[in-house]
């Protein structure tokens, strides 16, 4: 199996809520300090998914990431956790792109790739949560998709595939090549081992600019966008707690549960 | 751009029946598309589902478009995109929503890349810019750290809602409005997915979205057998139990139970949330909650600064003593 994983260098998602600052007139979170970027978390679940079935079958996994700035130490956790190789799409033209630019441009870097049975993506990324680049690679190369997957068992050159449901779930055969977007559920994440951050350390990534992948700069980044962020704000809490007291924990819970009575909220 | 016209709703089908979602999104598109002076259509697609037309009309739209074909039975996203294709080309709308269901995330990005023009998901305000008229998409961001508005400046501007973002209209029979049948005209190769099975998950006692009351519990309950003591308290007052990530990662609870930007969002009239701390992707699943109760140690939680009520203090001391005092007064 020949797989390519779609990941992303994000805000840590971890970091405290105290710590999240906005600067108003770029519309952009200022990072916080301290706080190193980390690989998309839903990026994660979508390499352990890939790992799973290299696990079972074989094959080669290419980790592909978009953006600038892009800490080595970082963006090779895919490499540290078992994928083979790393490609960077890395330019400024890459840069500040929304849903659709994002995906074209990582539609054709994957295409450069050329061999590849299945694509993985995160379900979203922890930034924008727009969860949209992998229906969007999907359309563009024209490939089946299947969103939120939480298993993946590959039977007769085909995926059979759990996707969660508002319900439940459903078991979705799919053909390959496919595009498949994968959900929380697939379970936790590997840790990288050892010996696998030894041969991430030694790996170099292979930089690819828009040129490398044959797209103009226009369609690419900002310049490809189709959506306007007009803005970006934090929501205004509320904050006028009734903190309920007593002698004693129990007598507070007692008070507690009066007070809701009061209220007719019980 | 001047042909587009109009707003339309994709009514999604459950049971035979519109899902909840279909009847608030005829809501909140009748609100759009009277903000526009324009018209409210709905969309069907599925099959055997014709009847629900004057239905999708008693609950707003102006017309209803049906594509009803065997092959789209169950939810597959390329006979699905391919139909919501043919009937976008025919009414050109220039707004599409959609609900931000497991149908309506895998179908609205993919509809939005073949149309060619762009997606916002999981909104939970959309409204009309009054100069441009363009759709104000507002979306949470950064695990609901944040908010973003967006705009689209190709048709149709497309967007999901999440559920009970607005409450529906109220049913009215005696509305009119026009039914128009659509030919699928699927190709059943073309469909390259096949639905092997369909597995609802198991649920005691009242469903998560549908409680009045829901005891969350977070990280700090620490076991399977903490949360027994939550499922005591809501089966007292007939509510249902959720969670934080954590307790189901460590399977305390099942994942279905998760509430957040990742898991369901609820809207209780009483929301306890337990040794929770209230991380913004938790919140934004619960914070249109109508009263809020925090039980926290931590003081400085983020929980106390979205809670009506709330008492500082070990949640193992005062949860038994809660209960039994609920159980007294209910008594009453």
């Amino acid at each position: 199996m020949n797989m390519v994983v779609c990941i992303k260098q994000v805000v840590d998602p971890e970091a405290p809520p105290a710590s999240f600052k906005i600067d108003p007139a770029s519309n952009k979170v200022v990072p916080p300090q301290g706080v190193s970027p980390v690989v998309d978390p839903y990026a994660e679940y979508a390499i352990e998914a890939a790992l799973k079935i290299k696990d079972a079958l074989g094959g080669k996994i290419t980790a592909i990431s978009l953006g600038i700035n892009q800490l080595r130490d970082i963006v090779k956790k895919p490499l540290a956790m078992g994928a083979d190789e790393l490609i960077l799409l890395e330019d400024e033209a890459f840069d500040e792109g929304d849903s659709w630019s994002t995906a074209y441009a990582l539609a054709m870097g994957i295409k450069k790739i050329g061999d590849y049975d299945i694509i993985f993506c995160g379900r979203e990324a922890s930034d924008w949560n727009a969860g949209q680049v992998g229906s969007g690679i999907a359309e563009i190369l024209g490939l089946p998709g299947v969103t939120l997957a939480r298993k993946i068992d590959i039977t007769n050159g085909k995926a059979r595939v759990e996707r969660v449901t508002d319900e439940g779930y459903e078991v979705i055969e799919v053909s390959l090549p496919a595009l498949i977007t994968v959900s929380n559920e697939i379970g936790e994440p590997r840790y990288p081992t050892i010996k696998g951050i030894m041969a991430a350390k030694k790996k170099e990534p292979v930089i690819w600019k828009p040129a490398d992948i044959g797209v103009e700069v226009s369609q690419i980044g900002a310049a490809g966008r189709r959506t306007k962020l007009l803005k970006l704000f934090q929501p205004v809490r509320e904050a006028k707690c009734e903190i309920v007291e007593g002698e004693n924990p129990e007598e507070a819970a007692v008070n507690l549960a009066l007070k809701l009575r009061e209220a007719k909220v019980l | 751009m001047a042909e587009y016209k109009g707003v339309m709703t994709f009514c999604e089908v459950a049971e035979g029946k519109l899902a909840s979602i279909a009847t608030e999104l005829l809501g909140y598109g009748r609100k759009l598309a009277d903000e526009l002076g324009q018209e409210l259509s709905a969309v069907l697609v599925g099959s055997g589902i014709g009847s629900l037309a004057q239905e999708a009309i008693a609950f707003g739209a102006d017309k209803a478009y049906v594509v009803d074909d065997t092959l789209l039975k169950d939810y597959q996203t390329d006979s699905y995109v391919s139909a919501m294709e043919k009937v976008v080309k025919e009414v050109m709308p220039q707004i599409l929503i959609l609900g931000q269901t497991s149908i309506g995330r895998d179908l609205a990005p993919r509809l939005a890349f073949r149309l060619n023009t762009a997606a916002s998901l999981g909104c939970l305000e959309l409204a009309i810019d009054p100069e441009s008229k363009l759709l104000l998409q507002t979306k949470p961001a950064y695990g609901g750290n944040a908010q973003a508005v967006f705009i689209c400046q190709s048709y149709p501007q497309i967007a999901t809602v999440r559920p009970k973002a607005i409450a529906p209209l109220e049913r009215d029979e005696s509305r009119k409005g026009e039914v128009i049948t659509v030919d699928a005209g699927l190709d059943p190769s073309a469909i390259r997915t096949k639905v092997l099975e369909k597995v609802p998950e198991k649920i005691e006692g009242v469903r998560l979205e549908d409680a009045e009351v829901v005891i969350a519990g977070g990280r700090g309950i620490g076991s399977a057998e903490g949360f027994k003591q939550l499922e005591e308290l809501a089966r007292m007052l007939k509510g249902a139990v959720g969670a934080t990530r954590p307790p189901c990662d460590n399977e305390w609870v099942p994942a279905g139970a998760q509430i957040g930007l990742t898991g369901k969002i609820v809207t209780p009239d009483l929301y306890i949330a337990v040794a929770l701390s209230g991380s913004s992707q938790h919140m934004s699943g619960c914070s249109s909650s109508k009263t809020i109760v925090a039980i926290n140690k931590d003081a400085e939680a983020n929980i106390f600064r979205e809670a009506r009520f709330g008492i500082v203090g070990d949640w193992k001391k005062v949860l038994p003593a809660f209960a039994d005092k609920i159980k007294g007064l209910l008594a009453e």
